[in-house]
Order: C-alpha cells, then structure tokens, then sequence
C-alpha cells in the first residue's frame, strides 16, 4: 500500500479552505487517519448532508454531537459505507482512509467494514454464544489459522474490551444473556476482533444506565491508545469526557470542529454555544 | 356580572369538584363498555368452542363404532373332501428355478379354484349345527374376502388339510351393520339386507360369544375394497397422502424458502418485483381446483406423468403451498430487526453471510410454522386432487409416489359418496378422525420444533 | 443570548447575576461610605460600613451555595459555566472589597483622634474618587456586557497604582516633617494601600468579567506603576 504524504502532513488543506466551518486546529495535530472533503449525502431528492469537511486524527477520540436529524450518523456511515445497504442513499465527495479513497469502486466494501469497525446504539450480539459472536469476523475474514488462534483472539480482544474476566466461565452461553452494558462491551469485543484501524461508534451508550456507560467511556478512554475512535453522541457531557475534538452538526452542514476543551468552555460559533448550553431551539 | 364573581381560587375549587363529578359519571358509562366487549368476546370464543366440540363429538360418534367390527370365531375343518389337491410341489435337483415356478403357480391356481366357499359354509354350519340355514344366507354374514384369507392359510401351509382350526373372520359389512344396530330391526323381510335366517343365526352367534366385537386394526393395515366393504381399510390412502407430503415438503420449502430470501433480500426493488410480488399475493387466493387443472394439464398431459400418482398430487399441491410459504417467509423476514444485519455487516460480512449466517436462523420458527400450516392445508385438500385422478379406486397400498394412490381426503370424499351408506357413514368418520388426528400431530410437531428451535437463541 | 430549553436553568442563572449585581453595588456603596467617612472622620457612616461587610458576607455565601446547586444540577458547559464560576471569582473580590473598605471605617476613629492636618487626607481623597470610580465602572461595564470597557478599566487601574506612589511619598514626608503625624499617617497609608488594593480587585474583577463575556483570557501582561514596592 503507499503511503501518502497527506497522511504525515497533518491537516494540510482544511485550514486554507473556503467552508462555512468554524475550526480550531490543535496546538500539537496529531496524524490524520480519516479526510472526509466536500461530503455530500443524498437520499433520494432529499439532502442530508451538506460539503462536510473534516480531518480524523489517529489514536484518538472524535464526537460528533449535534440535534437529531443534523447528519452526524449519516456522516458516520459515510465512513465505513453502512450508507450503502441504503436504497436511494448517495454520497458525493471524498473519503479517504490513510490517503486512498473509500468509494472508489474497486474497494470492497467487506474489506473496508474489516478495517473500519462499527459499534451500534443498540447492543446487538448476534444470537449465538458469547464466544461465536467475537470469533465470526476472525472467522468469515479468514483471521485465524488454527483453533488455538482463535482462542487466543477471542481472549484478547475480550480482555481489551474489560468483559474477560465477567464471561470467561461462560463463552458457550448466549451472548443475549448477557446485561445491557455487558453487551456493549461484548459488540466493542466483536468490533476489536478483526483488528480494524478505525472504530466507528453510533451512540453506544445511549440504551446503557450510567455505571455501565462509565464502564465503556472508561473503555474507549482505554481503546484511544490504539484504535482510532469517532463517536456520535448525544451526551455532551460525554462528548466533553471522552474526547479530544468534537465537530458540532447541525441541519446537515459542519458548523464547527476542534479540540473539545474550547468546544465546550469558549465555542466559536454561535450555533454551537447554544445547542451546547441547551439554547437550542 | 360583578354579582357573579367569586375569587378564582375557589371558582378553581369549585372546577375541580365539578370536574372529578363528571370524570366519575363517565367512568361508569366507560366500564360498562368494557365489561360489555369482554362479553361479546367471552361469547365468540364461546360460541367458536362449541362448534368445534358439536363437530368433534358428531365426528367422534359416528366415528368410533367403525373401529370396532364384529368377528366370527368358527372352527374351519379344511376337509380332503372338498379341497381336492396335490400336495404342494416340492424343487428336485434337476428342476430348473423356472420350471420349478410354474409348478408352484400352477398348484396355486388349483387351490384358488378349490371351492372354498363351501368349506366356509361348513365351518359356519358347524359352529350352528342345529340350525336350519340355506348356503347364500350362511355366507352372507361373513365377509366375501375371509374365503381367500383361507385359501392364504392354506397356501401358506398345506399341511392344514384335513385339520381344524380355530379362525377369526370379519363379519360382512351388512352383518356388522345389523348387530350393531345400525338398520331398524322392525323393517319387513323385503327391506333387509340379510335373509331373516342368516340375521337370527347372527344373533345366535352374538349371545353364544362366537360373534364378539373387536378392534378393527385391518383399517389401518388394508387398503380400500368395494367387493368386501368390511375390509375396506385406510393405508393406501395414508401412504399416498404420505408421499404427497413428502413432495410438497421438498420441493416446497426450499422452493419457498429461496424465493422468498431472494425477493425480500437482494431482489432490486422495481416494477418488475412489485409485480412478482402482487402475483405471488395473487397465487395465494387461487382456488384450490384451478391448480389441479393446471397440474391436470401441464403434469399429466403435456410431461405424461402417470395419472393418479402422489408424486403429481404432490407437485400441485407444492404450487399451492407455494405462496403460503413465501409470503410467510418473507413476513418472518421482515420482522429480523435491521440491527442484527447492520452488526453482521458491519463486523464485514458479505450480504449472502448476513443473510445466511444471521438473518435466516432467526426465521426458522416462521418458517416452521408456516411450512406446517402449508402442508397441514396441503394434506386436507380435495378437488386438485379430483382433476388429476387421484379419486379412482385403487385397491393396493402404492410402493412408490409414481404408483397410482388415493389420498386421506379423497378417500373420505369416495367413502362419502358409497351406495353402502349404512356401513360406510361410520367408515367416512372414522378417515376423517383419522386425517384429524394426522393433522393435530403435526401441530404439535410444529409447537415442538417452534419451541426447541426459540429457545436455542 | 436565547433561552435555555429549560427556563428554571435561565432562572438560576438569573439569580446568580442579580447577586454578583447586588454584591456590586453594596461594594461599590461600602467603599464610597468608608472614604467618605475617613476624609470626614464620620464614625456614624463607619459604624454602618462595618455593618455591612456581614451583609457582604452573607451574600457571598448565598451565592457560592447558589453557584454550586446550579453546577452540580445543570451541569452547565461554555458561557453558562464561564458566567457560574466567573460569579464566584467576581464575588469572592467583591467580598475582598468589602472587608478592605471595613479596615478603611475601623481606621477612622485612630485617625480622626490625633489631630490630622486636613490636606493630609486630600490626596487620599482624589485616589478614593478614582477607585470609586473604578469599582461604579466595572460594576456598569458587567450590567452593560461591555467587554471593551473592561479592557480600558483593567488599564485605568494604572493610573491608581500611580495616586497611590504619590499618596505613600506625600505621607512618608508630612512623617518626616512631624514625628506626630507618624500614628495617623500610618493608618492613612494603610487606607491607601487598601484603596490601591480595592483597585487590584477590581482589575480582577474586570478579567473575570471579561472571560465570562467573551471566553478568552486577558494577557497576562499589564503595566504595573505601583513603585513603592520596590522603590527606597
């Protein structure tokens, strides 16, 4: 694969752009994973999002936060494709992972889901055992040689996902079974099995009671070392507790992007303070 | 209106006990209603269960009696005199196997030409041995087969001759009918069935115990017979509905079941689908009896599949079933919450993994249950089954679906229409309990299956 | 600035200000009263000044407990959380205000028993107008939301620190001139270090109020006149 200078350059263009996005760089910008320029969504006659623009910088944490209906989601699936099961859905622009673009069509869609995990609002592990549910992408994607492999991938990525030590008796029991926040964390499991660079996640604590949603901030605190992390919440405050930039969506368009610190004490954009504050509306 | 003003707080008071006055008068009106559908509904379900139960226990009372037959134990002396045969060729060494076969068969035929009615005769006559009887009424109260059923014994062992065996035979149809009181004894001479001779003698073999009623297994080991209407039996037909079944379900269901993945998961969604979907809707409220002329015309006439065969029966009744289960299948699929596909494809499942590996295990109950719903109506269903032969008379239990056969449903339906309607109105209930019975099985082989397979999840 | 969604969150706020208001005007009315009694020598107006720093106090309490209901429930973010925990900076100074003009009214009766030369207070009483003026300014500019204001005030505050050079060197020569004068000078010095004090917070209270309007931070730098800390 070449390795593209955008990818060591940080930031390059987005600064020196015409855009209606309020930004805010880093004082230290960090390499970026994801380029989005000039995203448009369709669906339909309708648009749902209008000439986004952003940078996801790697191995860290990015929220998205936003009104319902501003785009955030559908910009996130913009990013591993989950737009394209989507009938009359259209996306126009460029999305780039590590400098190639995601749309071109001689990528496989599959391929890209493999490095570009998704973690979802609601938990939803496949109906069959705690251990099948973290082994099926290993298996469909052909990552595991052996069955001790698999054990091992299985282990792993449940210890990076904190469930390890909850379910290690218990791998042959249905996943279902489990509690709300258990699984999460065992769909975050599922997600970290296939080793893949970025981890999208779509509100993922949004049906979880506050101890467990601290259990997973704690956790994609954890992951942010690793993987690369775009979250879309509805939570400001957990906006403001597990990331490191936030990008402020609303009615389709990109409003403002940078470090989290300023978006939640001096926004620069009026729009953003007050959804922020709860002016919104 | 100043004389009229009172501080809003009391007017407010006063609102509030106003208000909670009405509240109260309407909630009465408001119960009522509610206890007067829970009536209405108590009252359907009701009125549903009591059909049900009068159908039952009609069927269950006309029924029953049918799987009891009398049977007359007489002692049957094989008597050299009458039974005038060789004994029973034996194979010597220089025989051929041919040679030896003919022998044999025509040995057969001379005992086949033994007049074993008369042995039956003396053996009735025997066991009544005071009794003035002529020879057509004393065989009348046997059944016509059990003549043949001796001369079996025989041929299975020829050392019977001049022996004297205990037999059991089935009374006749006609017998059977007038002990159990199914004709009005009252009736003159000239409207019985039976000489008065061969009714009393009847009678006398009834309160000496020789006549005893007994379970009747031969309706569920014989096959159907017009010239011996006691023996008449239900196998042909259950083996042919059998092998229909079996058709259907193969051909059905993964027919069915591929379809309805297809349409509902990769099928673009165009004119061209909203079209095969409104037919297939369409194929559903098809009557039954246009289907057997479509198989009458296409199966029969232009692939000159054999007439009367399960397997053709089968193939029309899988048409039938077909929209049942697509339709079903694909409701069962759209029910799959979007959230399971969305985690198989975003972990990098293809479309076809999803589909197989997630979205399809999770229909299997629907799936189940609409398949058994489909064959279960599959199973009673009678005109199709008219219009490609499967209602003529077939007295052999078919050995393969190509082989002609009668079906469970269509047996009734002959039996229904039989000139003996004394004796076969019992039989036609009895097939009925019997297709019932049938039907409730798998039932509950669906309520099992359904049960195992959801709690597996 | 639009309403919140919730309108008991926009009340609380509310509350809030109107006490950092209130406690600005009460400081504002202590420090003009306890100038005014000093160049008077008016121990009525001082008894009262002294009076009111523990209806200063009680304010402030009010308002921290406020403050802290209103963080811990709403959790506020951007200019919300920069107008709470600006209110509790701003309150705190006011406080500070308070107790200094209640140091200048105790002063009154040791200065107004030995014989003060009147002129000796006069220079007090020119610096006293200033910082009057000041805290009125700052106080008017956070009503009027006027960040430039701020700006300017934080700027004036030099020219006190420069009354103030002159005030300690116009005392430390009437002590020179008058061993006698040594008692009341020093307290009249004490009073002009409180004022130059007053107008300390009252700087702070300017960036305070400037953080909470605009979110951004005043430079750190700014001229500082004050000499007498490290002058002789």
């Amino acid at each position: 694969m070449h390795m593209p200078t955008d990818k060591i350059v940080p930031q390059s263009d987005l600064y020196s752009r015409e855009s209606t996005t309020a930004r805010t760089p880093d004082e230290n910008p960090l390499p970026v994973r994801v380029k989005a320029r000039d995203v448009s969504v369709f669906y339909g006659q309708k648009q749902a999002l209008f000439d986004v623009s952003i940078d996801v910088p790697e191995k860290s944490v990015t929220a998205f936060i936003g009104p319902s209906g501003c785009g955030k989601s559908t910009f996130l699936r913009c990013l591993n494709r989950m737009n394209d099961t989507i009938e009359g859905c259209r996306v126009s622009g460029l999305i780039a992972l590590d400098g190639s673009d995601i749309y071109d069509p001689s990528l496989d869609p599959v391929e890209l889901r493999a490095r570009v995990g998704m973690v979802f609002q609601k938990p939803n592990p496949f109906p069959k055992s705690i251990y099948e549910n973290v082994a099926y992408g290993p298996r469909i994607h052909g990552l595991a040689r052996s069955r001790s492999d698999m054990d091992a991938i299985v282990e792993s990525s449940l210890q990076k996902a904190g469930l390890w030590s909850e379910v290690k008796d218990r791998l042959h029991e249905a996943g279902t079974g489990l509690s709300g926040g258990q699984q999460q964390r065992l769909c975050i499991a599922r997600a970290i099995a296939v080793s893949p660079e970025v981890i999208l996640m779509d509100e993922p604590c949004s049906a979880l009671d506050p101890i467990a949603t601290a259990r997973i901030e704690e956790l994609i605190d954890e992951l942010r070392q690793n993987y690369t992390i775009v979250i879309v919440t509805h939570s400001m405050q957990q906006a403001a507790r597990v990331s490191q930039r936030t990008a402020f969506f609303h009615l389709g368009n990109l409003v403002e992007e940078g470090p989290t610190d300023l978006i939640f004490t001096s926004p620069v954009e009026k729009r953003t303070q007050d959804y922020i504050t709860g002016r919104y509306g | 209106m100043a004389h009229s003003f009172t501080p809003p707080s009391e007017q407010a008071l006063d609102g509030s006990a106003e208000r909670l006055k009405r509240i109260r008068a309407g909630l009465g009106k408001r119960h009522a209603r509610e206890r007067r559908f829970r009536a209405l509904g108590i009252a359907a379900i009701a009125a549903a269960l009591g059909f049900v139960a009068i159908l039952f226990s009609m069927i269950l009372y006309q029924g029953l009696p049918a799987f009891t037959q009398a049977n007359l134990e007489v002692d049957v002396h094989f008597d050299p005199a009458i039974v005038k045969v060789a004994a029973r060729p034996v194979r010597d060494a220089q025989q051929s196997s041919a040679e030896y076969q003919r022998a044999l068969l025509d040995w057969e035929r001379k005992v086949t030409m033994v007049n074993w009615n008369r042995v039956l005769e003396q053996s009735i006559k025997a066991a009544a041995p005071d009794f003035e009887i002529d020879t057509k009424s004393a065989l009348s109260i046997v059944e016509t087969s059990e003549r043949f059923r001796l001369r079996d014994m025989f041929v299975a062992d020829p050392g019977l001759l001049g022996q004297t065996v205990k037999v059991k035979m089935l009374a006749s149809a006609n017998a059977d009918n007038w002990l159990k009181g199914n004709i009005d004894r009252s009736l003159p001479d000239t409207q019985q069935q039976l000489s008065p001779s061969a009714r009393m003698l009847s009678d006398r073999f009834m309160e000496d115990g020789q006549m005893r009623f007994a379970f009747a297994w031969h309706i569920f080991t014989n096959s159907d017979s017009r010239s011996a209407p006691a023996s008449a039996g239900l196998a042909g037909a259950f083996i042919g509905s059998l092998y229909m079944m079996l058709v259907v379900i193969v051909l059905a269901v993964p027919i069915g079941v591929m379809s309805a993945v297809y349409l509902e998961e990769f099928a673009p969604k165009n004119k061209f689908t909203d079209f095969i979907e409104v037919n297939i809707n369409n194929l559903a409220a098809v009557p039954s009896i246009v289907f057997g002329l479509l198989g009458a015309a296409v199966f029969i006439n232009y692939f000159r599949l054999p007439l009367s065969a399960p397997l053709v029966g089968g193939l029309v009744l899988t048409l039938m079933t077909l929209p049942t289960i697509i339709i079903a299948t694909r409701s069962a699929l759209r029910a799959v919450p979007p959230s399971l596909r969305q985690a198989a494809l975003g972990i990098g499942a293809s479309k076809t993994q999803t589909v197989f590996h997630h979205v399809l295990p999770v229909t299997y109950p629907g799936i189940l249950t609409a398949t058994i719903i489909g064959v279960a109506q599959a199973l009673g269903e009678t005109a199709p089954l008219l219009l490609i032969g499967m209602n003529a008379f077939v007295a052999q239990i078919p050995g393969s679906p190509l082989e002609p056969s009668s079906a469970l449903p269509v047996q009734i339906y002959l039996w229904q229409g039989n000139e003996n309607r004394n004796f076969f109105e019992a039989r036609t209930s009895a097939a009925i309990i019997v297709l019932l019975g049938l039907m409730l099985m798998l039932n509950a082989i669906a309520i099992f299956l359904r049960a195992r397979l959801e709690r597996r999840k | 600035m639009g309403q919140h969604t919730v309108t008991s969150f926009d009340e609380d706020l509310n509350a809030i200000d109107r006490l950092v208001h209130d406690m600005g005007d009460l400081a504002a009315d202590m420090v003009v009263a306890s100038t005014r009694s000093l160049v008077e020598t008016d121990a009525v107006l001082a008894q009262r000044v002294i009076s009111d720093d523990a209806i200063m106090d009680a304010r402030q309490r009010e308002l921290d407990d406020r403050a802290i209901t209103l963080i811990a429930k709403r959790q506020p973010v951007a200019q919300d959380l920069r107008a709470v925990v600006g209110a509790i900076r701003m309150a705190a100074d006011l406080e500070r205000i308070g107790d200094l003009a209640k140091n200048i009214s105790k002063r009154v009766s040791a200065v107004g028993e030995g014989s003060a030369p009147r002129s000796l207070s006069h220079s007090i009483d020119a610096m006293a107008q200033s910082v009057v003026a000041q805290v009125h300014e700052v106080i008017a500019a956070y009503e009027g939301r006027d960040s430039e204001k701020l700006k300017l005030l934080r700027a004036a505050d030099e020219n006190i620190d420069i009354q103030y050079t002159r005030v300690f060197r116009e005392l430390l020569t009437y002590m020179m001139e008058d061993p006698r004068n040594i008692t009341t000078c020093t307290h009249l010095l004490f009073c002009a270090k409180n004022l130059e004090r007053i107008g300390d917070h009252v700087t702070n209270i300017a960036e305070d109020a400037y953080y909470v309007m605009t979110g951004m931070q005043l430079p750190l730098y700014r001229p500082k006149a004050d000499e007498t800390s490290v002058a002789d």
